[in-house]
């Protein structure tokens, strides 16, 4: 018997090997697939965010230089006299304010001292004094300046577009309020997924743009250091960014900054992107997560599926090799007990064998022994010992010692007949005769065990054709398995034979202790035994069973625990047998 | 003299005894311990009945009796057989045993067919 051990660490190495056979592949896939996947995908999202960013620059570019631009074509196309007529002036802004609702706020026209000389708008701003305004002076410098968001005299968020020109030798502006809502409105359509928007930022960092979402902290010290090439940094160096801690990946252009920021334990995505020749920059920043939720949903679910099927991997490799064991140990199992009966078989063989030679060896000395008592008595006819007194007594015991040579004889014959070799060829038989032979040899253990055999044959029973060996097997399993369930109590065991139909049926009863239900059900199974372990091979009945089909008949049992057992052979009668 | 009958067994004393009590009957009785023995004395004397045991050492029953059929049809051969099968029985018979009985045979048995072998020879009929 092998060890329990043997079968569980096979179950376990077999489930080991499916389990990594099936894993290896699958991660590996899962884990190259899913890297490349993601890869392009994020270099897809960045792409995309960068394109829209792009346009966005360029139409705020666009913007700003369109609304310059009609500011010049005015300050060109009119002189300055008719500039300073407010009523021209108003004129002006209402065909800019028809063209541009909201966009246009107020025109001014601003002399040298930094007075607002003429004045087109709703503000009381005629006669305003800019000598102070940093963009004004900003403005003096150069032909046209955009001034960064302020609050300015008005109080409300704006910027200026300023043309400078020279009438008379004294330089003036044209300078026109673009109100902050309508340009704001450019950046605010920059919005994508929960939290994705732009914001544009002047040079100090300074934000020109409301903002929905609060700036990241870390943005303003990333535009801090972030500066333009056009804005005073030498040509061709391209913008500069110092490197920050908390950035995780970044790339810089000419024309754009971006890369991933860490900020109070998220992970975000920055875009800079510089405007108005590098005084502001467009910033837009999304949060990872939001930017590739998608590519993290598809995460999740090929998680759940892997997950899953790796579950499924674990559980089947389970069943098949428990299955599989389960298999190989019955195999085992049933190959030892195959093994136990060849040797059980070879016992009995070598057993039979022997019990012949002793019969054989046994027969001499009798058939001398009878011969040399038949010889003194034919001696004692002849003699004058007739004359002695004890010649009956003589006799007597020479007839007694016959007698005994005579029961050697059959004891001798019984044992040969059994050890005889199994003859499979078919016979004519009386079946009657075999039950005779059986009880023959059964009779003596009989005896023994106290219990009374009682036979009921039917004379005129038909010839019926089988191997008489295998019959004989037949009768002395079940007359055993009889004297068996009777046990040493003692009891009656009876044997019947009579014909029924095409059959000639052959009981046998004991008042045993019977066989219980679930026993009835196995009883005629192979290696099925309820004998103590080496005392029965459990082949017993199932022999039995297998010869009575093959003859063509069956084998029923009757049984009531605690009462006895009844089995019932049937024989078909042989055709040919008159 | 009476008829002349050999009587042919390994076993020294069975024959002896044997011999005798058939001699006590009228006969005469020779013995031969063995296959070969048995082929000489069968050629020597003019024994009509052999008593033949199946099983010797050396030629076995069998060989004596398919040997002497041959060389001599007319002597018949009764066979004691120990555990002789049927098989044997059955070759035994088809090469021309007279009788055949299981060892040990009760002496009635034997002597009753060594006279009916006897009846056989002395009738002339084989002739």
């Amino acid at each position: 018997m092998k060890q329990k051990h043997y079968y569980s660490s096979l179950t376990r190495n077999m489930t080991l090997i499916i389990i990594l056979v099936s894993f290896t592949p699958l991660i590996l896939l899962a884990a190259l697939m899913g890297y490349y996947f993601e890869t392009s995908y994020r270099g897809k999202v960045m792409e995309h965010l960068h394109e829209l960013v792009e346009k966005h620059q360029q139409h705020i570019n666009s913007f700003l230089d369109e609304k310059l631009s009609y500011i010049k074509v005015l300050a060109d196309s009119y002189t300055y006299e008719e500039l300073t007529d407010e009523a021209f002036l108003q004129n002006k802004l209402v065909i800019l304010q028809n063209a541009y609702s909201g966009v246009f706020v107020d025109l001014g026209v601003v002399n040298s001292t930094g007075v607002q000389i003429s004045y087109a708008g709703n503000l009381k701003l005629l006669n305003a004094d800019y000598s102070n305004a940093e963009w004004f002076r900003e403005a003096m410098k150069r032909d046209y300046y955009l001034t960064d968001v302020s609050l300015g005299l008005r109080r409300t968020p704006h910027f200026i577009i300023c043309v400078k020109k020279k009438h008379d030798g004294t330089e003036w502006l044209l300078r026109a309020t673009i109100d902050f809502v309508a340009f704001n409105s450019l950046v605010e359509e920059i919005h994508i997924g929960e939290t994705g928007s732009a914001l544009i930022v002047n040079g100090a960092g300074e934000l020109q743009t409301a903002t929905r979402t609060e700036l990241m902290s870390n943005m303003a010290g990333l535009l801090s250091r972030t500066s333009w090439a056009a804005n005073g940094a030498a040509p061709g160096t391209g913008p500069v960014v110092s490197s920050i801690a908390e950035v995780k990946t970044f790339s810089s252009g000419s024309n754009a900054v971006s890369g991933i920021v860490r900020s109070q334990n998220r992970n975000i995505i920055f875009i800079l992107m510089p405007l108005k020749s590098g005084d502001w920059t467009l910033a837009y920043q999304q949060d990872q997560d939001d930017a590739f939720s998608e590519i993290n949903h598809a995460r999740v679910i090929a998680m759940v599926i892997f997950i899953f099927g790796c579950l499924a991997i674990v559980l089947v490799a389970l069943l098949i090799s428990h299955r599989v064991v389960g298999q190989i140990e019955k195999a085992d199992l049933e190959k030892e007990m195959m093994n136990e009966q060849v040797i059980v078989a070879g016992k009995l063989a070598s057993i039979g064998e022997l019990a012949a030679g002793i019969a054989h060896e046994i027969t001499n000395p009798v058939a001398i022994m009878v011969e040399e008592a038949g010889w003194m008595e034919d001696l004692l006819d002849e003699e004058d010992l007739q004359k002695s007194q004890n010649v009956d007594e003589f006799r007597r015991s020479l007839k007694q010692i016959n007698l005994q040579g005579v029961r050697c004889k059959e004891i001798t014959h019984k044992l040969l007949s059994f050890a005889r070799k199994t003859d499979p060829l078919h016979h004519k038989i009386q079946v009657n005769d075999t039950i005779s032979e059986i009880l023959g040899i059964c009779e003596e253990r009989s005896k023994f065990e106290n219990i009374r055999i009682q036979t009921e044959l039917d004379e005129g029973l038909p010839l019926i054709s089988a191997s008489p060996s295998e019959l004989q097997q037949v009768f002395i399993n079940l007359v055993n398995n009889a004297i068996d369930a009777i046990g040493t109590g003692g009891g009656l065991l009876e044997i019947s034979s009579r014909v029924e139909g095409d059959s000639v049926v052959v009981d046998v009863s004991d008042t045993g202790h019977g066989i219980s239900k679930d026993v009835m059900a196995r009883m005629f199974d192979p290696f099925f035994t309820t004998k103590p372990v080496g005392k029965g091979t459990g082949l017993g009945l199932s022999i039995c069973y297998g010869i009575i089909k093959k003859l063509g008949g069956n084998l029923t049992v009757d049984s009531t625990v605690g009462l006895g057992t009844t089995f019932h052979v049937y024989i078909p009668i042989d055709a040919q047998t008159p | 003299m009476g008829m002349e009958i050999l009587i042919v067994d390994d076993e020294v004393e069975f024959a002896e005894t044997f011999a005798e009590r058939l001699e006590l009957r009228g006969f005469t009785a020779h013995t031969a311990n063995s296959g070969e023995e048995a082929l000489r004395i069968v050629e020597e004397c003019a024994a009509k009945v052999m008593v033949l045991d199946l099983k010797m050492p050396g030629m076995d029953g069998l060989e004596v009796l398919r040997r002497v059929k041959k060389a001599h049809p007319l002597v018949q051969v009764i066979i004691l057989s120990g555990h002789g099968s049927e098989i044997d029985e059955a070759y035994g018979r088809s090469l021309g045993a007279f009788a055949w009985l299981r060892k040990p045979a009760d002496f009635g048995d034997i002597l009753e067919a060594v006279k009916r072998a006897e009846k056989l020879v002395t009738s002339g009929a084989l002739q």
